[in-house]
């Protein structure tokens, strides 16, 4: 199915159909890493690729336009080309280990003392959650600044002013006087906003965490803007203060590391938080994952805010 | 043969995927395509990542009493960040391609290609 989909992308020239169709494989891939046991990535992949990406690209979409100018032709060099690589990477997996054996070298190295010590010093049920924040907290930390930089990038590329006072363009406005969307979307917002904190909060125990949580928090308050406009959504969340936020992920969770050097220990290393190792390693956690929620959300929040203030300027200068 | 199908099909279907995208990717001119293109590539890479952390057997890296195999935890975490990671540098992309119609007024890469040589 998901090859299916794929090909689908390729083949078709309506942009808006890719979209739709890249979105369904976003979802469709979520089930994938369910079925493989993935459960922290599946839920970020619901969230991204079937949610926040299609609607980033709707926007640009709107903007640049919908066909393809030039007709479709298949390039044969490009095939060729493709089909060589392929060839070529089909003789290396006939070296590779088979599917789910137990004695692949991925498994043999660092995984089996996080499954089997991560209990005892960490002390949180959720593997995935004490590998990423704590053995390898300093890549997680190199990450949340990777966003932080993207989002500072896409907001020097479409930097709008805050012209919080213009009137909406009417194709905005179209939607949020769609009765049924409006009615359905107000009882749907809040759970998502609740349930994004639940994903905070519980990700030491269940799947969940700063990631999958910042991403579904920004997706309530992007179809939130869809509906009502960006001027009410800019009414309720100071795009200033948005920026802010951004900033303030990123410093907690370097704060975090100053603290514990001060504390005498090492960089970002939680035992000495707290009296107790464990107790530490629990306050760590709970405030970088607090920081990468917060600054993943405020990302994203920013970037949609960026891109949809560049189609309502776009929408006046062609009134 | 057909054990090697059984045993190697998931290499396959990140093969075939990556390819997909690959040929988009080159072939293609308009540049919010050549983006999805670029999305299928990254997917099959984050499905090769996953496919190759799982134990058969196996069940979620969530600790319990009850279950002792587990899928190898360290690339879930690779790949969860990877995701996020990825939106974001789709999005200072999609940002690109609007600046670049804006100067060229057309988001096809033939046409700036050909505006450039005047």
């Amino acid at each position: 199915m998901l090859i299916a989909t794929a090909i689908g992308i390729a083949v078709n020239r309506d942009l808006l159909s890719v979209v739709m169709l890249s979105s369904i494989y976003g979802l469709l891939s979520a089930n994938f890493f369910v079925t493989m046991d993935a459960v922290d990535v599946a839920f970020t992949e619901a969230a991204v690729g079937a949610g926040i990406s299609p609607l980033l690209m709707f926007t640009t979409m709107a903007i640049v336009g919908r066909y393809e100018k030039l007709p479709h032709r298949w390039s044969l060099s490009a095939l060729v080309l493709v089909s060589i690589t392929g060839a070529l990477l089909l003789v290396a997996t006939m070296d590779m280990p088979a599917f789910g054996a137990p004695d692949a070298p991925a498994q043999q190295h660092v995984a089996p003392r996080y499954i089997e010590q991560s209990g005892q010093e960490v002390g949180i049920p959720n593997i995935v959650t004490s590998v990423l924040a704590t053995y390898r907290g300093f890549d997680t930390f190199g990450e949340v600044t990777v966003i932080f930089t993207a989002g500072v990038g896409v907001l020097s590329l479409l930097m709008v002013g805050d012209r919080a006072t213009k009137p909406l363009s009417s194709h905005l406005l179209k939607a949020s006087q769609h009765k049924i969307l409006r009615i359905v979307s107000k009882v749907l917002i809040a759970p998502i906003l609740l349930f994004a904190l639940y994903v905070q909060f519980h990700g030491d125990y269940g799947p969940g965490g700063g990631f999958q949580s910042g991403v579904i928090f920004a997706a309530a308050i992007i179809v939130y803007t869809m509906l009502f406009g960006l001027d009410s959504a800019r009414q309720v969340i100071d795009q200033a203060w948005v920026r802010v936020m951004a900033a303030v992920g990123v410093l907690l969770y370097g704060a975090v590391g100053v603290v514990s050097m001060v504390n005498g220990g090492n960089f970002l290393d939680y035992d000495v938080l707290a009296k107790d190792p464990l107790h530490g390693q629990h306050y760590g956690i709970i405030v970088i994952e607090l920081g990468v929620g917060i600054t993943v959300a405020a990302v994203m929040v920013l970037i949609y805010f960026s891109f949809a203030g560049r189609l309502v300027d776009r929408g006046h200068q062609d009134d | 043969m057909t054990d090697m199908l059984l045993t190697h099909y998931n290499y396959w279907v990140v093969m075939v995927l990556m390819m997909i995208g690959f040929y988009i990717v080159i072939a293609q001119g308009n540049l919010v395509k050549k983006l999805v293109g670029l999305n299928i590539f990254q997917t099959s890479v984050f499905i090769l990542y996953i496919s190759a952390g799982k134990v058969s057997g196996g069940s979620a890296p969530i600790l319990d009493d009850a279950i002792s195999v587990y899928s190898n935890p360290l690339p879930h975490v690779l790949i969860l960040t990877a995701i996020v990671v990825g939106i974001a540098t789709t999005a200072l992309g999609l940002a690109l391609i609007i600046r670049l119609r804006e100067a060229y007024g057309s988001a096809e890469e033939k046409d700036i290609q050909e505006q450039n040589q005047c």
